[in-house]
């Protein structure tokens, strides 16, 4: 029997992942990738608790458009991380440093 | 609602008058449209507010007063944007229209009565600015900003969808009305799910508002990004996060104060000293005032600390304060360096000789933004000061007066650089817009500060 529990432990699992993948900034797709982790962890979270509100199936509805925003969040994110690649020949954010004091 | 409709019909409005290269109605059609805002929230100003949409939006005078600083303040900025982005890019439109989404979304911030508007707000107001910090598309400065604000930005949301989440757990609901009930009906069986959810939010919205320990980011974007777009952030987007802030927990955590004020008392003085210290050693005047920026967000910061039925007048009257003081501050920026090419303090040496009237404005400014009395900046400090000491945290006081001391040492050396400092130079040509906007910021800023009372009684 699956119970909300393990829901929620996959979810902060996946949430703790993301988490690390944003810290290490080894690469800027990384990191994106660690940001849709941490979003998708809480559209897990919104999903299964929206089980328990039947009367307005307000965790589906919300899970929803967190999907949709974080899809135009990732297209923006892409146009940007390529126009930077144009100017400093990498995606490394540990690289990219000029502004600093 | 209507203003909400209006603006953005407004900013596809202006997309389309791009589309047509029809490039001198783009201003005064985005300031017009803004006007017509302004008006709508005016018609409706008084009349008993009630949640819209299924309790999605509510305009009460907190949310009407709030959105109506956001929209005068973009005003101020899009009369300065006057030939500021034709030179960098042949896309204005793309610009003006990217400005009023970013409006849009703060003004949603700023009225939601349900946490879905309050996530739908924030990714509109930031996905704009993404952009916006990186319309330079040639500039390394400005690419490296959009980067940066981006990763950051992105993360925060993710802390504030995991924190709704978690409050949507607990309570059941995304409605503030019902999360109130929830807290308020059942104040020993609260579920740790929901303190959980709480921190998330105060970790995010934190990011969003550049309080230390999440203030990183602030310096490189603000210096990086074009300066109206910095103007923007430090104007609009801070009073959209602190107002935010304010009325999500306000309307729904007093009853947990015990829980979480003690964090937000740390971080506050973190913030105060972390902002001031490293705003005092800057060589550049455009990071000097994005590390200023971080302590204002700390003085900001106070209102919710003492948090009670005076919080949002305080916070109204200093984020008035500090806009309108930025907006003179990063707009003479713009002016010096065109002239000079520099950003730092010598490039305001011996000002006041050919532009005395710039260096009025500027000195006023600096004055209001260092707390000196008969300035809207005192006022500002003195309302957060008092509302503090009555919730009898008389040592945060202390730190913030001797974090005012520090503030008064930096925003004075553009003053002495200014009037002390011989050197011979071309006198600046102040456009007639600039004119404008630094003459209002500087009128209200000295009128706010002999009569408080205009604004402190408007919630």
């Amino acid at each position: 029997m699956i119970t909300l529990t393990h829901f929620l432990i996959v979810g902060a699992c996946l949430f703790s992942i993301g988490l690390y993948a944003v810290m290490a900034r080894r690469n800027a797709i990384m990191v994106l990738v660690g940001i849709e982790l941490m979003i998708n962890a809480a559209v897990l979270n919104l999903v299964a608790f929206g089980r328990y509100d039947s009367e307005h199936y307000g965790g589906q509805a919300f899970a929803l458009f967190a999907i949709v925003l974080a899809a135009a969040s990732v297209a923006v994110a892409l146009a940007i991380i390529l126009n930077v690649y144009r100017h400093y020949k990498t995606i490394n954010p540990e690289d990219i440093n000029h502004l600093k004091d | 609602m209507s203003a909400i409709i209006t603006l953005s019909l407004l900013a596809i409005l202006v997309l389309y008058l791009g589309l047509f290269k029809a490039r001198r109605a783009l201003l005064p059609v985005s300031l017009l449209g803004l006007v017509a805002t302004v008006v709508l929230y005016g018609v409706q100003w008084g009349k008993t507010a009630e949640p819209l949409y299924s309790g999605m939006v509510l305009f009460d005078h907190f949310a009407v007063v709030f959105s109506v600083v956001c929209v005068i303040l973009t005003i101020l900025v899009l009369l300065l944007s006057k030939d500021y982005f034709d030179k960098s890019s042949p896309h204005v439109a793309e610009y003006y229209a990217l400005l009023l989404f970013s409006l849009t979304g703060a003004v949603l911030v700023v009225s939601f009565h349900n946490l879905a508007m309050l996530f739908i707000g924030i990714e509109i107001m930031s996905v704009a600015l993404y952009i916006l910090a990186g319309i330079r598309k040639k500039d390394f400065a400005s690419n490296e900003a959009a980067l940066k604000y981006f990763l950051m930005g992105a993360y925060s949301t993710g802390f504030l969808l995991f924190g709704i989440a978690l409050l949507y757990g607990a309570s059941g609901s995304f409605d503030l009305a019902a999360i109130k009930e929830y807290v308020v009906s059942n104040p020993q069986g609260i579920s740790p799910l929901f303190y959980a959810g709480i921190l998330l939010l105060i970790v995010s919205l934190a990011f969003k508002l550049g309080a230390a320990p999440f203030h990183f980011w602030t310096p490189d974007v603000y210096d990086g990004s074009p300066i109206l777009i910095t103007i923007f952030m430090a104007t609009v987007v801070k009073t959209a996060a602190i107002a935010g802030f304010l009325r999500l927990f306000y309307f729904c955590f007093i009853p947990l104060q015990d829980f979480w004020v003690p964090v937000l008392l740390v971080m506050t003085i973190i913030t105060l000293f972390v902002g001031n210290l490293t705003a005092i050693v800057q060589q550049s005047v455009k990071r000097m005032l994005a590390y200023s920026s971080i302590s204002h967000a700390g003085y900001l910061l106070f209102a919710i600390v003492a948090i009670g039925a005076t919080s949002a007048n305080s916070v109204l009257f200093y984020v008035t304060a500090y806009s309108l003081s930025t907006i003179i501050g990063f707009g003479s920026l713009i002016l010096v360096k065109r002239a000079t090419g520099s950003e730092h303090f010598e490039a305001f040496n011996g000002l006041a000789k050919k532009n005395p009237y710039l260096s009025l404005a500027i000195a006023i400014a600096m004055l209001s933004l260092a707390g000196i009395p008969l300035t809207a900046g005192f006022v500002g400090k003195f309302m957060m000061f008092s509302g503090v000491l009555a919730d009898y945290q008389v040592l945060l006081v202390v730190l913030a007066v001797i974090n005012a001391a520090m503030g008064i040492f930096y925003y004075f050396r553009v003053i002495v650089a200014m009037y002390f400092k011989p050197l011979d130079r071309d006198a600046i040509v102040v456009s007639g817009p600039y004119r404008v906007v630094f003459f209002l910021a500087a009128l209200i800023t000295l009128l706010l500060g002999v009569y408080p009372a205009w604004l402190t009684g408007l919630i």
